[in-house]
């Protein structure tokens, strides 16, 4: 079980966390949503460990995760950030084993890598320049080098967790639910997985625990997505009157 | 999860393996010949069938060698050579980290001013201990300059660091306009240092200004080493981070990297590697640019084998850059900035060119 507890971060006069405490279970995927400059984004650097909380922690399997070894974090969790600049001729291979590494595998577990480009479906590119990907391709390609991080969810000392921050924002409709049913086999498969989304639809369909946060608080968390998403929701977290939602969702207005 | 792989699936290992199997011979190769080739020529008659002589009245065979042989090629030509590669290979590793630490194939040190902060602490040291009359104990003597120069590049590079990165991203266009501005500044002051110099220091600016090897003897060449060698021992330990380091500083540390201490450990270590070159050789510029350059379109972009590979091209490239400097205008010699800044400039160009959204400012 990953946890925050009491999460308070300010940058300068602004505060971006305000004790913020949420869990992330292992075998779930766990989705947090929430407007622009929520805090999403900050949360879920304070559980990958990048950045230190000024108040509260986060603790993985009861582990202040401050008290692990950046090397022995990086065996237990994997994280694919928004979006990764590359600006040296790596193939799409190369880049995928760069995972390799990262888990402290050997060279002779190339076969892992190898299954994660098949898994993003990235395999018939494995030889190509990463620059000359699309977008959305090169985030496939960033993918299966978290994916190839953290291949076996769970380890001999517990879960692995896979954090995802908006992975869909730059995929066609078809690739966003790709890359969500690997986040929910991965966590089907015991290990855990934190996204931050912003499609509300994709999120009700995929979380299995979700948190919603607004003005740097959790306003919301629960196991039932359908429940938490609905008009009360939109109004006081997304600032949306009646109209515009009933025109966005029609069928959520008239149930 | 797909947790059973293809064990057969080993393509991406066997094609790395195909690289570094064919890349290292090969430039272990050039930089044989190179050696062979910075021995046999210079301005005496005493070509290789000399040296040869000289080398093996050396092992204690009777081959007949002169005085004059033995003189050419161990207290002329063999300090130049070994120079030569020592330079070569510390400016070319030099540019390649530091394009790993500003994650961009145009840095280099002598464009963005790290190789001016270490020729003006270099100038610093001659003109102030020569009109001070401060003198040095006789062990710290050939390193000091090699220090002073190595002083001037960390400040340097430190300070650019520190101006072109903020919240873990480095600005591109910062960093080379940064990198313009302090090169002027250490070059206005060196400037200045010099203007109240004398004669003999004026020609030790055009070295420094220029870069030559002709200066090269065994007392520089043991300056610089030291410098030299905690860098090539550094490099097995630096592929993996600075792979990691080029996908941004967040990911390294998600990658289970410490982002600052493999910072820190770049910036001193190039900060070395350009010091201890500029005070054996002066200034040369682009060494740092195009081999790294040429190399990666050649193996790719994997540190581990770059950064090896980047000592045997360079330490080539240079000693091959010093040839030519040789025989272009024999018996006179060019100064071998000139010769690696005509090779090293339309590189430069080619990479802008492809390249031009990525500095667009």
């Amino acid at each position: 079980m990953l946890a925050a507890h009491d999460l308070s971060f300010s940058a300068g006069p602004t505060r971006i966390l305000d004790r913020v405490s949420l869990t992330a279970p292992a075998g779930k995927v766990t989705v947090l949503i929430g407007p622009n400059g929520a805090g999403k984004s900050t949360v879920l650097k304070c559980l990958t460990g990048e950045l230190q909380p000024q108040k509260g922690a986060v603790t993985l399997a009861d582990r202040p995760l401050s008290s692990i070894p950046v090397s022995d974090l990086a065996l237990r969790r994997a994280v694919l950030p928004q979006a990764s600049a590359l600006s040296f001729p790596f193939t799409v291979e190369e880049v995928v084993a760069l995972g390799l590494r990262a888990s402290q595998r050997r060279p002779e577990q190339g076969h892992i890598a190898q299954a994660a480009l098949e898994r993003v479906g990235m395999t018939r590119h494995a030889r190509r320049l990463y620059q000359t990907l699309s977008g959305g391709e090169q985030q496939r390609v960033h993918l299966g080098r978290v994916l190839t991080q953290v291949w076996e969810p769970m380890s001999e000392s517990g879960p692995r967790y896979l954090f995802l921050d908006e992975p869909t924002s730059s995929l066609d409709i078809r690739h966003q639910i790709e890359v969500l049913e690997i986040a929910a086999t991965y966590a089907r498969a015991g290990g855990g997985v934190v996204i931050v989304l912003h499609d509300l639809e994709l999120a009700a369909s995929y979380a299995e625990h979700l948190v919603v946060m607004e003005r740097g608080r959790v306003v919301a968390e629960g196991d039932d997505a359908d429940e938490i998403i609905g008009p009360d929701l939109l109004q006081s977290v997304y600032g949306l009157n009646a109209d515009m939602i009933a025109k966005r969702w029609p069928t959520m207005m008239r149930s | 999860m797909a947790l059973a792989a293809n064990d057969s699936s080993t393509g991406m290992i066997e094609h790395r393996d195909w690289r570094r199997r064919m890349t290292l011979p090969a430039l272990v190769a050039l930089l044989g010949l190179a050696i062979v080739v910075s021995i046999a020529l210079g301005a005496s008659d005493v070509a290789l069938a000399g040296a040869a002589r000289a080398i093996g009245d050396a092992l204690g065979f009777d081959t007949g060698a002169t005085l004059r042989d033995r003189v050419i090629l161990f207290d002329i030509r063999l300090p130049r050579t070994v120079m030569g590669l020592l330079v070569g290979a510390s400016l070319a590793i030099s540019g390649a980290l530091m394009q790993g630490l500003f994650r961009n194939p145009l840095a280099d040190p002598a464009l963005i001013g790290v190789s001016a902060g270490s020729s003006l602490a270099a100038v610093c040291v001659i003109v102030l201990a020569g009109s001070l009359g401060i003198t040095v104990p006789v062990w710290l003597a050939p390193h000091l300059l090699p220090l002073a120069a190595f002083c001037g590049g960390l400040v340097v590079t430190f300070t650019l660091y520190a101006i072109a990165t903020r919240s873990g991203r480095t600005s591109v266009a910062t960093m080379l306009l940064a990198g313009i501005a302090i090169a002027a500044l250490a070059m206005a002051l060196t400037g200045y240092i010099v203007f109240h110099s004398d004669d003999t220091q004026l020609r030790d600016f055009t070295f420094w200004n220029m870069g030559s090897l002709s200066g090269a003897t065994w007392a520089r060449v043991a300056g610089m080493l030291p410098f030299v060698a905690v860098l090539l021992i550094a490099i097995p330990f630096l592929g993996n981070g600075l792979n990691a380091l080029l996908l941004g500083e967040a990911e390294a540390f998600h990658m289970g990297f410490a982002p600052e201490r493999l910072k820190r450990a770049i910036v001193v270590l190039t900060a070395a590697a350009t010091g201890a070159s500029v005070a054996g050789a002066g200034v040369i510029g682009f060494v740092g640019i195009v081999v790294p350059h040429v190399l990666r379109l050649a193996v790719g972009a994997d540190n581990r084998l770059l950064l090896p590979a980047c000592a045997l091209l360079g330490a080539s490239l240079l000693l091959l850059a010093d040839i030519l400097s040789r025989i272009v205008v024999a018996p006179a010699e060019l100064p071998i900035g000139i010769i690696t800044a005509v090779l090293g400039a339309p590189v430069f160009l080619s990479i802008l060119l492809r390249r031009r959204s990525v500095i667009d400012i």
